[in-house]
């Protein structure tokens, strides 16, 4: 092999592969056309949109709560963050307030999700780089998770659990109690797996100084979420533009992780510290769980109780217009962002009073960084390809909408 | 909210002032600051942001197009900017029709690049100066551009395995049914937080 190497011209050693989409570390669809250079990646030419479903086109055709499934599948690894930013463009546009404890089960639900996704992200990098076990492990906390999901809102996946004006049923207590359990279990299992891999030889030789991102490329690029914080920028908008409650942890409970040289080492060292991170927020929210309503009250957007439904014509006609009409948007254009896992997740919500959006378009964080393969991937190894895609996070449900 | 409001309208003043020429207007809505550019200046606008102490907007956070059918410009772009360093964001916005092209800002903004092809792929618009301005989200070979207003939802083709010709083939769509658009406007106001009638139990009671 090595002789026939020689033998073969200098100019002749550049060649085409083409990478996917049904390739198993394309992370779903992606389709990549590599200009390589013998081993060295010259150029890589990024064709998405394989599982382009048009949510942006479908969103205006739909009322404001038909939309809100639409945004569990985009990056259906952690549905409720990107509910999130749906339900906060539309707060801010109305001007309504989520009770308290409204705001604490969301935070509850967006950390879990991060956890989720973290999850998966480490577990399928991980075997993206050789390594067989870990994901199986990460999967069986997935599954618990799933299983609190599906306890506050009958699905594992596809929750449509956030509304506008707060979440849809409040939580029972055996629930809040399981979920203590599990955060309180949760730290000794990360243990386990940070032993693993954060040391193993062959996992440091494959990702420490590969996909090496610097403050440039940052800005140029638009990154966000865990790409910005492995290169020791401390940004997150939890922290940063705060929305929910998240001004009221203490750094104590929540301190911005941060990396220090941008590979993707310290990608993965940054999401296992945020899924500890997470992990207390979680804990933290519900020892200061207050009670009292989850949805706002008396408002256009909440449906009525089915009590009062019984004795009230008002209400019954309200819960009937509610879930036919939908209700209407004040004329005018916002853009929420959410500190989603794989970083800013943005809703540029354009209403024109009427009861359909107008105009809505999903900021998701994945595209951006895909966006920078070529830049980030050019001078690597072919094989390195697959671990900077790996420590990308991507989910092709919001890159490709 | 008050204090972010004035903040955003004296970084308004500030814009406008420096820039006089490519700023049309702004304003600050919903806590956020809107300014409407001058199409042609918007690379020297955007190079301003970037540069410019109290702006310091290095980052395009995001690039969409926005349809207006019934403006003489119909589309208008929206440029999404934040800046890291000073925690601020706004948002520049520039209109176009369908022919003109707008001026490409990926020479200051790499990241524009997949942005303004998304722009191009669903709403036709042209940026000149973009280095590969090809469709991004759309299928091969794909015509049309479908978050146009007057782009209908179900599309125009439907695309099908054919195991005669052994690949795929795109037809004409057919449905069964109609799209159904439901039109639920209606004058309803929605519920009060009281009932009507409730009055007239408390004042009796009290009354009595």
């Amino acid at each position: 092999m090595a002789d026939d190497m020689k033998s073969v011209p200098e100019e002749d050693r550049t060649f085409t592969l083409n990478f996917g989409p049904q390739h198993p570390a394309a992370h779903g669809v992606l389709r990549m056309v590599m200009d390589l250079d013998g081993e060295l990646v010259d150029r890589i030419d990024c064709h998405i949109g394989l599982l382009h479903r048009g949510t942006e086109k479908l969103l205006e055709y739909k009322t404001y709560l038909q939309g809100l499934p639409y945004f569990d599948r985009l990056h259906y690894s952690a549905p409720m963050n990107q509910e999130h930013a749906w339900c906060l463009a539309i707060e801010k546009l109305i001007g309504l307030d989520v009770p308290r404890r409204g705001s604490f089960i969301r935070v509850l639900y967006c950390e879990m999700g991060r956890i989720l996704e973290h999850l998966l992200n480490i577990g399928t990098f991980i075997l993206d780089v050789g390594a067989l076990t870990p994901i199986t492990w990460a999967f069986e906390e997935r599954e618990k998770l799933m299983g609190f999901y599906e306890r506050a809102c009958g699905a594992r996946l596809h929750a449509a659990y956030f509304r506008p004006g707060g979440v849809h049923q409040d939580l029972p207590q055996d629930l809040i109690d399981d979920i203590m359990t599990w955060c309180e279990e949760f730290p000794a299992i990360m243990h386990r797996l940070e032993s693993l891999i954060t040391e193993n030889r062959i996992f440091k030789q494959r990702n420490v100084d590969i996909g090496v991102v610097d403050e440039k490329t940052i800005m140029q690029f638009g990154f966000s979420g865990p790409m910005v914080r492995g290169s020791g920028l401390a940004w997150d908008l939890r922290r940063s533009q705060p929305y929910e409650i998240y001004s009221e942890i203490p750094s104590s409970v929540f301190p911005v992780v941060i990396g220090k040289n941008g590979d993707n080492y310290d990608r993965y060292v940054v999401r296992m510290e945020e899924m500890l991170v997470s992990c207390d927020i979680m804990k933290w929210c519900i020892e200061n769980m207050p009670k009292g309503p989850v949805l706002a009250k008396g408002t256009k957007v909440s449906p009525p109780r089915r009590a009062e439904m019984k004795n009230s014509m008002e209400a019954l006609i309200h819960h009937f217009k509610l879930y036919t009409e939908g209700f209407h948007v004040p004329e005018g254009e916002v853009y929420a962002a959410v500190e989603a896992p794989a970083g800013e997740f943005g809703v540029y919500l354009v209403s024109d009073g009427s009861n359909r959006p107008y105009r809505v378009k999903l900021r998701a964080p994945s595209f951006a960084h895909l966006q920078a393969m070529d830049h980030m991937c050019k001078g690597h190894q072919l094989a390195d390809t697959s671990a900077i895609l790996g420590s990308l996070d991507i989910v092709f449900g919001e890159v490709d909408r | 909210m008050v204090d972010q409001t004035e903040a955003l309208t004296e970084l308004g003043e500030h814009i406008a002032s420096k820039m006089p020429d490519a700023v049309r207007k702004f304003d600050v809505r919903v806590g956020e600051l809107n300014l409407y550019a001058e199409r042609d200046q918007i690379v020297a606008l955007l190079d301003f942001l970037k540069r410019d102490s109290m702006c310091m907007f290095e980052m395009v956070v995001d690039i969409c197009g926005v349809d207006y059918p019934e403006r003489s410009q119909r589309f208008e772009v929206v440029y999404h900017l934040l800046s890291m360093r000073l925690n601020q964001r706004m948002r520049v916005k520039i209109s176009t029709d369908e022919d003109t092209p707008v001026p490409s800002i990926v020479g200051l903004h790499r990241g524009a690049d997949w942005f303004e092809r998304e722009a191009f792929d669903m709403y036709g618009v042209v940026f000149s100066g973009h280095p590969d301005m090809r469709r991004i989200l759309t299928d091969y070979g794909f015509e049309g551009y479908p978050l146009r207003k007057d782009f209908p939802l179900t599309g125009f083709t439907e695309v099908r395995y054919d195991d005669l010709q052994k690949r795929i083939v795109h037809e004409p769509v057919q449905l069964t049914q109609e799209y159904r658009n439901f039109d639920f406007l209606s004058p309803w106001e929605g519920m009060t937080s009281e009932i009507p009638g409730d009055e007239k139990a408390t004042t009796e009671e009290e009354g009595a």
